[in-house]
């Protein structure tokens, strides 16, 4: 997995709640056996005006010029400033996978649906809670400021506003590890096989059905 | 000390447990289908690992399935190479059983589990999918989970997983007759609101819970994570085991009467703490139906839709008035004045027996107004097709005037051919009404079977409890 240390980055707004797995990257893409080649399909439907499918040129579709993240200002974001509940829906790990293909490699919000926020971490794509006040404030400094960059500090747990106000946010130690690292969950796990082995030999005397 | 369903479950499956408490869960079962595997089996073996233990493995395929024209195969090339890449990695590493295209037994894979007893309460249950909170129903922690977390657990065996906190949901009362397990969860998710559940482990309990058949159970669990909540569950009964007796993947003989003993005791202790509790009184739910784009946009078929400004939040607010322009609703509209396109009752939330007799009760001596273009009936699964059809329910349903397919996850996404055309508006007994969920364009709106057939019927959303 790709490292996540700091990352200094453009700003782009997507104001609405409960943005949805289904908006981030719609059903009939999800007939790919590949993880990576989901980014020009990313918010399909709010981008595009026309229907997309697997394997068109997104290059010559049409864009939705009222979509925000197609507006000149935000070409080239990196981090992406959301509102509550983002990501709800499907465990469709191409969710995280068209955002970061997209170039996203954080995304600020006020809370995130479980399943997203975790397979975010496995993807080397960054979510970030930070309280209410806070996200309304950077709404309007997007908004406002022109070309306006956040840098997302992991090591020191910071989200610094060109203004120099520094806002505190939780990770857990174990993610924030992992993302520092780049680690591969897997092989992390696979150093306590012993103990899974003696935990399955256990289960197996124990409850015998589970293994039939 | 004691301890909730949710602790008793989380601590017999913990191997491991890293300083900030991620903790290495056993996983017991896991569910595979073909849309979120590929690139965990692509990744296991780039890796060069190996399954841990493939003999916790059920698979089948549902999400790309056609419900029509078997004969023809899986017309759609994209569709067919993604469930022909499960048939090749199921055909190489093995599983305990597989149901795929076309087998007598294949179908939703949150369908063809329980029905099989492969689920078994006191499991870990995971799949690459989010409704995976159904298996709940039967005592079980069952994790919705993504593609990576799929190719952990082939090569680990194991889960890394945070404790939620624990949210009880007691649903005190009796329901009234017409009123379902759907319209129980969608109050809740309507009351609680689709992140209410976030970061919680909910169980599900009260006397209108105890009352549900495992069918009904299912719908409830299926649907937690559509209040935010990976998992859901209800404590294991008398119901939960007499469903399970004699199944295929079921204990037998001496094995049974220990797992049933074992199974007794999955339960929350009598004065057990929960973070957080809701309280619902079953005797006020009405049938409930969706109007806007969320699941928590919901009210009963007695209400009406509520305009932009009943909301003070300017987030919210401005939600309800997109989700209104693009469901094609103005504020105060009453809900039983809303005209339909199209009725879909299947899938993972409600396409089991019990839902299919519903919808079949009403139909019954029934036709579909003309204004229905299609009412489409997709069974959960091959064994409860050839059920329904030995009750004759899809004799009561096609004389009535809808279409009766073959299994399959079908127009609850839309990833094989049935789905809503742009501004089609759609009764669906499915789980998510996001924009574009049913076909880019459609509008979805959530209901029970009864009430979507009741739907059927009159062409519009329609009382079922005045039916007479």
């Amino acid at each position: 997995m790709e490292k996540f240390i700091k990352l200094d980055g453009l700003v782009a707004p997507l104001d609405r709640a409960n943005v949805d797995t289904d908006a981030i990257i719609p059903k009939q893409f999800l007939k790919s056996i590949k993880r990576s080649g989901f980014g020009p399909n990313a918010f399909d439907e709010w981008r595009y005006m026309d229907h997309g499918e697997p394997g068109q040129d997104c290059a010559k579709r049409p864009k939705n010029p009222n979509f925000v993240l197609n507006q000149e200002r935000y070409q080239g974001a990196s981090i992406l400033l959301a509102r509550s509940n983002f990501g709800c829906g499907s465990s469709r790990e191409h969710a995280p996978w068209a955002l970061h293909d997209f170039g996203f490699r954080a995304i600020i919000g006020e809370s995130f649906a479980d399943i997203f926020f975790s397979n975010s971490f496995k993807n080397g794509l960054l979510p970030v809670v930070l309280p209410k006040a806070e996200i309304d404030a950077l709404f309007g400094l997007t908004e406002h400021t022109p070309g306006y960059r956040l840098t997302v500090d992991l090591p020191a747990q910071l989200v610094l506003r060109p203004d120099g106000h520094a806002i505190p946010f939780e990770v857990d130690a174990f993610r924030k590890e992992c993302m520092l690292n780049g680690w591969d969950d897997v092989g992390l796990t696979l150093r306590h096989a012993e103990k899974i082995r003696e935990f399955e030999a256990r289960r197996r005397t124990e409850q015998p059905w589970l293994f039939a | 000390m004691a301890r909730t369903l949710y602790e008793k479950l989380w601590d017999s499956h913990v191997v491991h447990v890293e300083d900030d408490g991620t903790a290495l869960l056993y996983i017991d079962r896991h569910l595979v289908h073909e849309v979120t595997s590929p690139q965990a089996f692509e990744g296991l073996k780039l890796a060069g690992r190996k399954p841990w233990r493939v003999g916790s493995i059920v698979a089948t395929a549902d999400h790309n399935t056609p419900t029509s024209h078997w004969e023809q195969g899986i017309t759609d090339p994209i569709s067919r190479q993604q469930v022909e890449t499960l048939d090749a990695n199921i055909r190489e590493v093995g599983a305990l059983a597989y149901f795929p295209f076309k087998d007598k037994r294949q179908g939703i894979v949150h369908v063809v589990g329980p029905e099989n007893g492969a689920t078994l309460p006191g499991m870990t249950v995971v799949c690459g999918d989010s409704h995976t909170s159904t298996h709940g129903a039967f005592a079980c922690l069952a994790h919705g989970i993504g593609t990576s977390e799929v190719e952990h657990v082939l090569a680990t065996q194991c889960l890394l997983q945070k404790k939620s906190k624990t949210m009880l949901v007691r649903v005190d009362g009796k329901v009234g007759a017409g009123v379902t397990a759907k319209d129980i969860v969608l109050a809740l998710i309507g009351r609680i609101g689709t992140a209410g559940g976030t970061g919680h482990a909910i169980e599900f309990g009260g006397a209108a819970i105890r009352a549900l058949s495992m069918e009904g159970r299912m719908t409830v669990c299926n649907m937690a994570i559509e209040a935010g909540a990976r998992v859901g569950f209800v404590a294991a009964d008398d119901t939960t085991i007499a469903y399970l007796k004699g199944l295929s993947f079921a204990p037998r003989g001496a094995d049974w009467d220990k797992a049933v003993a074992h199974w007794r005791g999955l339960v929350s202790d009598p004065d057990a703490r929960f973070d957080a509790v809701i309280e619902m009184d079953a005797s006020r739910i009405v049938p409930q139906v969706t109007w806007g784009t969320s699941p928590e946009m919901v009210t009963g078929i007695d209400g009406t839709v509520p305009a932009p400004e009943d909301f003070k939040d300017p987030v919210k607010s401005e939600g309800v008035a997109r989700a209104l322009q693009y469901m094609g609703l103005t504020p105060r509209m009453r809900i039983d004045q809303i005209a339909i396109d199209k009725v879909f009752i299947g899938s993972c939330t409600n396409s089991r027996i019990e839902d299919l007799r519903a919808a079949a009760a009403v139909a019954r001596g029934r036709r579909v107004a003309a204004n229905v273009k299609l009412a489409l009936v997709v069974p959960g699964s091959g064994l409860i097709k050839a059920q329904a059809e030995a009750e004759g329910l899809d004799k009561v349903l096609t004389a009535a005037g809808f279409e009766w397919r073959q299994p399959g996850c079908s127009m609850c996404l839309a990833m094989n051919d049935d789905r809503l055309n742009p501004g089609e508006r759609c009764a669906s007994t499915s789980n998510r009404n996001f924009e574009g969920r049913q076909g880019a364009g459609g509008r979805t709106h959530l209901v029970s079977p009864a009430m979507a057939a009741a739907a059927a019927i009159a062409g519009r959303f329609a009382d079922v409890r005045e039916l007479s």
